[in-house]
């Protein structure tokens, strides 16, 4: 059996490159859990203001990198990082970076909706109140009006904000955690296959979401559907039992990928 | 005298001799029995199941049964009690001597049982207890659940729940000999009157007594907060005392409201820490530095010794039981309800 080679790299589209600097430079990132080698020596520039896409087969660490952005790995004792992930210019696994900062700065929307057992306007002000973001009670409230009007919420639950977060349907807690997260001005939002539990309809209202928020925010998108990752996606990242296989302009690899695991993936051959 | 006992000897022997006959001939019988039944379309399945079932049945029944029936006696000698002493002086007297009750050649013996003294001196004691036992237990919860590694945890948790395992009489002379005793120097060297009963002594002691009861059911319901609302919590860039009192704790409230409810219906119920510590004077007093009596101490001080059976003191006992009963049910009952509601929540 021939050895995994490295992560070949496609030019990503110079034209999407060129709009849209930088905003998380990984270098040579390995993640262990204990003796499992999830992530091998993956490096990768994803640009600022687009949507970038992980697919992959299950298993292939896709939600290990994306929790490694924001350095959620922190929580699961077993695991460890190695190599650098830079986000504006700084490291994020330096020892004087404050994990509370940088988490306020790169949100993270889960795959199964978990709004806080609290009201859906305290569900919005727990980043703003505990960031201490705002100064009063009318700027909270300010905050939290715009956010959940962001994440296209606000018309739904403006007359029941008192009401409890987690009676809302599916895909509007989605979206109230979509809110939540960006509540406190964060830049990047990872997203780990933010629609896998929603339906159809509700999935397309998030898609929509996520083209608006493209505007403001780098955004990195966890997907199964192959359908989900071309629609909403500029960039497209394909791992592969913890290696990046190719990354690139959505539409060139969906079209005409340059690695054979990458069709194969794609057309529906294995995974 | 020496004739009947003779003629006892004789039936016993021949009732024994008439047992072994019946326990031969019943095997027989019954052997007998089984072979008849045994055919090629018995489903031996079928039997075994439904008379499994009756067993399980017999078993809860008798359980059920027993509880009934001690809540139905206690209730007949209550109103019985009722029928000597007016409910409105029980439940609203302030003085409770039932002493004097006995003595039936002294004038005015009808006793006093006004229940107040003991509902200041339970109240008072259990107070204390979950003053103790509220934040310690559902600390060591917190701990336990929240920053303890897997290995501590494995060793401290048994050796916490050892505590609730301590027979309660040895916990009593604990109070009574060391912490009365010691609470009495103290507060002299200070300056303070410190009965050598005190409420303190007791409530402190039975707070110790009643750490594990809320700190393992709390531990219980924090666990079973849902790992995705504290990732949630920590990936909007809050530590983990933000996470565990802004997400964790208000998560987990209902069942901790009811972990304290089943440990104060606990310390109500508790009787020998406060039959040795806290003393028998029926003051009505809220200072914790003074001897209190309680409802369990009472009923025992009661019911221990001879007695007319139908007097007011002795039927007074069934009535305190009766109270303290029904006490305990409504917080049972009121702590599984919330419970219950909590789990729905989740699931
Ligand atoms: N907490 C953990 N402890 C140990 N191993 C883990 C842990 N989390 C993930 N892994 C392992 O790391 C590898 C990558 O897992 P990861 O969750 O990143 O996959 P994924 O690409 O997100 O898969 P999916 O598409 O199914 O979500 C898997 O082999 C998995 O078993
Ligand atoms: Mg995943």
């Amino acid at each position: 059996m021939q050895l995994v080679t490295n992560s070949i790299i496609t030019p990503p589209n110079p034209a999407i490159m060129a709009e849209r600097p930088v905003k998380i430079e990984a270098r040579n990132v390995n993640v262990f859990y204990g003796d499992k080698h999830a992530i091998k020596d993956l490096s990768i520039d994803i640009p600022d203001r687009a949507v970038s896409a992980f697919i992959g087969p299950s298993g292939c660490g896709k939600s290990t990198f994306l929790r490694s952005i924001n350095r959620m790995n922190d929580t699961i004792p077993s695991c460890r990082v190695t190599g650098d992930i830079v986000i504006d210019n700084k490291n994020i696994y330096d020892r004087d970076l404050d994990v509370v900062q940088l988490r306020a700065r790169v949100g993270m929307v889960f795959q199964k909706p978990n709004p806080f057992p609290k009201s859906i306007f305290e569900n919005v002000a727990y980043g703003p109140r505990i960031h201490g973001l705002v100064k009063d009670k009318t700027d909270l409230e300010e905050t939290v009006v715009t956010s959940l009007k962001k994440a296209g919420l606000f018309e739904e639950v403006k007359d029941r904000m008192q009401h409890p977060g987690t009676g809302l349907s599916g895909g509007q807690q989605q979206r109230l955690c979509i809110a939540r997260a960006i509540a406190v001005n964060p830049e990047v939002i990872l997203m780990d296959e933010p629609c896998s539990a929603l339906d159809p309809i509700a999935t397309a209202r998030i898609e929509e979401l996520i083209d608006e928020l493209k505007q403001n925010y780098c955004i990195v998108i966890v997907t199964h559907s192959m359908q989900q990752a071309a629609r909403v996606s500029q960039l497209t990242a394909f791992f592969h039992l913890g290696n990046l296989v190719e990354f690139g302009d959505t539409n060139a690899m969906f079209t005409a990928p340059v690695e054979k695991r990458t069709q194969d993936y794609i057309t529906g051959r294995f995974g | 005298m020496e004739q009947s006992a003779e003629a006892m000897q004789n039936a016993s022997t021949v009732s024994s001799w008439a047992i072994l006959a019946l326990g031969v001939l019943a095997a027989v019988g019954g052997a007998a029995w089984v072979m008849s039944r045994i055919s090629a379309d018995f489903r031996a399945r079928n039997t075994f199941e439904r008379i499994t079932s009756w067993v399980l049945l017999a078993c809860s029944a008798v359980a059920i049964l027993t509880t009934i029936g001690i809540v139905f006696s206690v209730m007949l000698e209550t109103v019985r009690f009722f029928g000597k002493v007016s409910p409105i002086d029980f439940l609203f007297g302030l003085q409770w001597s039932p002493q004097t009750a006995m003595r039936a050649d002294q004038v005015g013996s009808s006793g006093a049982f006004g229940i107040a003294p003991l509902v200041a001196g339970t109240m008072l004691i259990t107070l204390i207890a979950m003053f103790v036992a509220g934040p310690i237990g559902l600390f060591a919860a917190i701990y336990m659940a929240e920053y303890a590694s897997d290995r501590v945890r494995s060793i401290a948790k048994p050796l916490l729940e050892i505590l609730a395992g301590i027979p309660t009489v040895v916990l009593g002379f604990f109070a009574a000999l060391t912490v009365a005793p010691a609470l009495r120097g103290w507060g002299e060297s200070i300056g303070l009157t410190v009965a050598s009963e005190s409420a303190l002594a007791a409530g402190l002691v039975m707070g110790m007594m009643i750490i594990p009861f809320v700190s393992s059911l709390s531990d219980d319901v924090i666990n079973a907060v849902p790992q995705s609302l504290r990732d949630g919590s920590y990936a909007m860039g809050a530590t983990k005392s933000e996470t565990i009192k802004k997400v964790v704790l208000p998560a987990a409230l209902p069942g901790i409201v009811s972990a304290f409810m089943l440990a104060i219906s606990r310390a109500v119920g508790e009787t020998m820490i406060v039959v040795m510590a806290a003393g028998l004077a029926a003051n009505l007093t809220f200072n914790p530095l003074e001897a209190v009596t309680t409802f369990t101490v009472q009923i025992k001080t009661i019911l221990v010794g001879d007695q007319e059976f139908d007097s007011a003191k002795t039927l007074a006992a069934f009535a305190l039981g009766f109270v303290l009963f029904f006490f305990t049910l409504i917080l049972n009952v009121i702590a599984l309800r919330v419970v219950r509601k909590y789990r729905e929540q989740y699931d």
